[in-house]
């Protein structure tokens, strides 16, 4: 009877988590897609390069060497555990208990592969472990800068630590599970880990000793679940969208900045107005619009890039501008892409996917303000630094685009070099005759 | 007085030249970078090299604009450059700045302006490994402390950090890193159009900060490769009150007096 209770238990748990979690993966992709096009699909062998280096081996994240083995440990750890699941939802569907130890554990080589590996789990659940406390000290008690920023103030802190709380807890339910098991059948299994902790259990009877055993594995596959559901609200979906986001990553040099076509075609009729009689003007659906003012401005790149950000802040640390004192934060103008376009997705979907202008944009409300596009120096000190590829520069541009070429909201130096650059060929006021000037001693 | 030949010079005698020298805005105007346009052209006209300048036909390539935001300006300077350069069939370009570099490297292309561009450093660089190049006056730098201050358009923009490192290594000097250099290197404070305008308010300027790490290395010299570090680092030290200890020169100015092209005094 139990055991009936249990697998449709189990499977009730599991449908409702597939519920919310489609509703959550498939919101972040209608909410990607409300970007506009951008084709990156060219070139897939350095793409899959990309990815298989930056994503897979983490190779940008070892630039930092302390975070970065702290970081390989748990998503090692993460990574395998998996294989421990893939038998706990055999048994939760099935109703069995071990069924693939079951399955081969009279089979000698097999038996001794399966207890490997689970040992192997525990020794790097001890990592995982300890690499969690080490980001805990690291936030909360060394207060390292990059993870003290004022952009991480309320929920982005309290999210960064629900995540590493949730890592210990999975981790105390798969000791409990794997400890009070081992402990039921007399050490059988004989896993490394666990059979070290087995004494805890002294003293107690079978029954008790069950009831922790179930503990652990209903609370770590209930774990499991809640954080699936709550991966698509968290920084933490970076652990997905890290792949699609440096297989799609950009591939042009760093300095390369995209030339806007539309201009092309305007500046190309004022240098040769014939061109303009000749051919007939097309009349756009829609006005065009210069640069970037919303998240709809943006291309869809910019927005998964939002959604692929851990909030790490190697970028922020490594800005120009935000080491010396200014607003700028290029790890904010990333959150603030992200707060703003699920601002945007929500309304969209109260209002039956039809987008009513709310009188905002990502340009100041709240999010980005002109102050912060002004201060960038467009180093590319925060693209280098981006373990996972993503560009704040390509947005910070953009917005940078609209506030020039749509609201003319230039600081006068700015204004005054744009004259002179139109009107002398220089950014300064000098005679263009006079370039050759400097052949003088 | 130097004797350049401009673009229409050769045309008019039916001529090409190996390559175009781009000058630049701040090489062409701004004082202390006209130094460094000479030191280039003299280490060129050294070792007899057919190159020839726009002179006045030259226009900036729209970076700071394009930076900034006004695509507009940006391209209609481009556009007006790229006539200008595919009307004399220019195939090879060099310049002195890492803004014109970039510009012209990566997003010419796009609207019909294709080159082989370089940088000096990359140029100055081939020279040597070619052996074009001979030093022959490096006394002055022997055991000097030379640090260099990674551009990032050419750095982390192009991936060009060691080109510049290696034509310092050929003036016998000691090389010093400052704290943050090659992929990590820390901005001057100009780039994006910031060379033009005030900062935002902040604890303190970003060129005061870098030389900051400059000072650190105990470096006699700052070498730069852009003309607007240069400018950038200069202010730096002058706010420092450190001129008398430390200079700050271009890796042209270096290598021209390595060629006893120039006098430096250190």
């Amino acid at each position: 009877m139990l055991t009936y209770f249990q697998i449709y238990l189990f499977i009730a748990f599991a449908a409702i988590t597939a519920f919310y979690a489609y509703r959550g993966y498939n919101r972040i992709y209608k909410n990607i897609k409300l970007g506009k096009p951008e084709n990156l699909t060219d070139n897939p062998s350095q793409r899959l390069r990309n990815m298989l280096l930056v994503a897979l081996g983490q190779k940008k994240m070892f630039k930092n060497m302390t975070p970065a083995i702290l970081h390989l440990m748990i998503y090692v750890g993460f990574v395998i555990t998996q294989v421990e699941l893939i038998e706990v939802f055999i048994d939760g569907f099935t109703g069995h208990h071990r069924i693939i130890y079951h399955a081969v554990e009279n089979i000698p080589a097999l038996r001794s592969f399966y207890v490997f590996t689970i040992s192997f789990i525990e020794v790097i659940s001890i990592f995982v472990f300890i690499a969690t406390v080490a980001f805990l000290t690291r936030r909360w008690l060394l207060k390292v800068p990059r993870l003290n920023m004022p952009e991480l103030q309320g929920f982005p802190i309290i999210d960064a630590t629900i995540i590493l709380a949730s890592e210990i807890y999975l981790l105390t339910c798969i000791f409990s599970m794997n400890t009070a098991d081992m402990a039921m059948h007399n050490g059988e299994y004989g896993f490394l880990v666990s059979g070290m902790l087995m004494p805890l259990f002294d003293g107690m009877t079978y029954t008790s000793i069950h009831y922790v055993e179930r503990i652990g594995w209903w609370g770590h596959l209930f774990g499991v679940f809640a954080f699936l559901c709550y991966l698509p609200y968290s920084k933490h979906l970076h652990i997905l969208l890290a792949f699609p986001n440096t297989y799609f990553a950009r591939l042009t040099p760093k300095g390369y900045i995209a030339n806007m076509p539309e201009i092309t075609k305007e500046i190309k009729l004022m240098m040769n107005p014939d061109a303009a009689y000749a051919a007939p003007a097309e009349q756009p659906a829609e006005p065009v619009k210069f640069g970037a003012k919303d998240v709809f401005d943006l291309s869809w790149k910019n927005l998964m890039d939002a959604y692929s950000c851990t909030e790490c802040g190697r970028c922020t640390a490594a800005c120009p501008a935000n080491q010396t004192g200014k607003l700028l934060s290029p790890r904010k103008i990333m959150m603030d892409t992200r707060d703003r376009l699920e601002e945007v997705g929500s309304k969209i979907a109260d209002n039956k996917g039809v987008w009513n202008d709310d009188g905002k944009s990502l340009i100041e409300n709240g999010y980005i303000s002109v102050e912060e596009l002004r201060a960038c120096t467009t180093c590319n000190a925060c693209v280098e630094e981006c373990p996972v590829m993503i560009s704040p520069l390509d947005i910070i541009v953009q917005l940078r685009r609209n506030l020039i070429m749509e609201e003319s909201n230039a600081p006068a130096e700015w204004t005054g070099m744009f004259a002179n650059m139109e009107n002398n060929g220089a950014p300064w006021q000098f005679s263009q005759q006079d370039r050759l000037n400097w052949v003088k001693e | 007085m130097l004797n350049v030949k401009t673009m229409a010079d050769y045309a008019a005698a039916n001529e090409m030249p190996e390559v175009l020298f781009w000058v630049g805005c701040a090489g062409s105007f701004d004082q202390r970078a006209q130094k460094v346009t000479r030191s280039f052209v003299k280490i060129l006209q050294h070792l007899n090299i057919k190159f020839a300048v726009l002179g006045s036909e030259e226009s900036c390539t729209g970076d700071p604009a394009k930076r900034a935001g006004n695509e507009f300006v940006f391209q209609m300077l481009a556009l007006q450059n790229i006539e200008v350069l595919n009307g004399y069939g220019i195939k090879k370009i060099v310049t002195t700045c890492p803004h014109c570099f970039n510009i012209l490297k990566n997003e010419y292309p796009s609207l019909g302006g294709n080159y082989e561009v370089l940088h000096h450093a990359t140029y100055l660089q081939q020279l040597i490994d070619s052996g074009r190049i001979k030093l022959t006056d490096t006394a002055a730098f022997k055991g000097k402390k030379i640090t260099y201050h990674d551009s990032c358009y050419l750095g982390r923009a192009n991936e060009i950090y060691e080109a510049p490192r290696k034509v310092l290594e050929e003036l016998d000097a000691e090389l010093v890193e400052m704290k943050s250099c090659r992929t990590k290197g820390l901005c001057c404070g100009a780039g994006g159009a910031q060379m033009f305008k005030e900062d935002e308010p902040g604890k303190k300027r970003i060129n005061i900060a870098r030389t900051e790490e400059a000072l650190e290395t105990d470096a006699r010299v700052i070498a730069a490769a852009c003309p607007f570090c240069n400018t950038m680092m200069t202010d730096g030290v002058k706010a420092k009150d450190k001129q008398a200890q430390v200079k700050v020169f271009d890796i042209a100015e270096l290598l021209a007096a390595g060629q006893g092209l120039e006098t430096i005094q250190l």
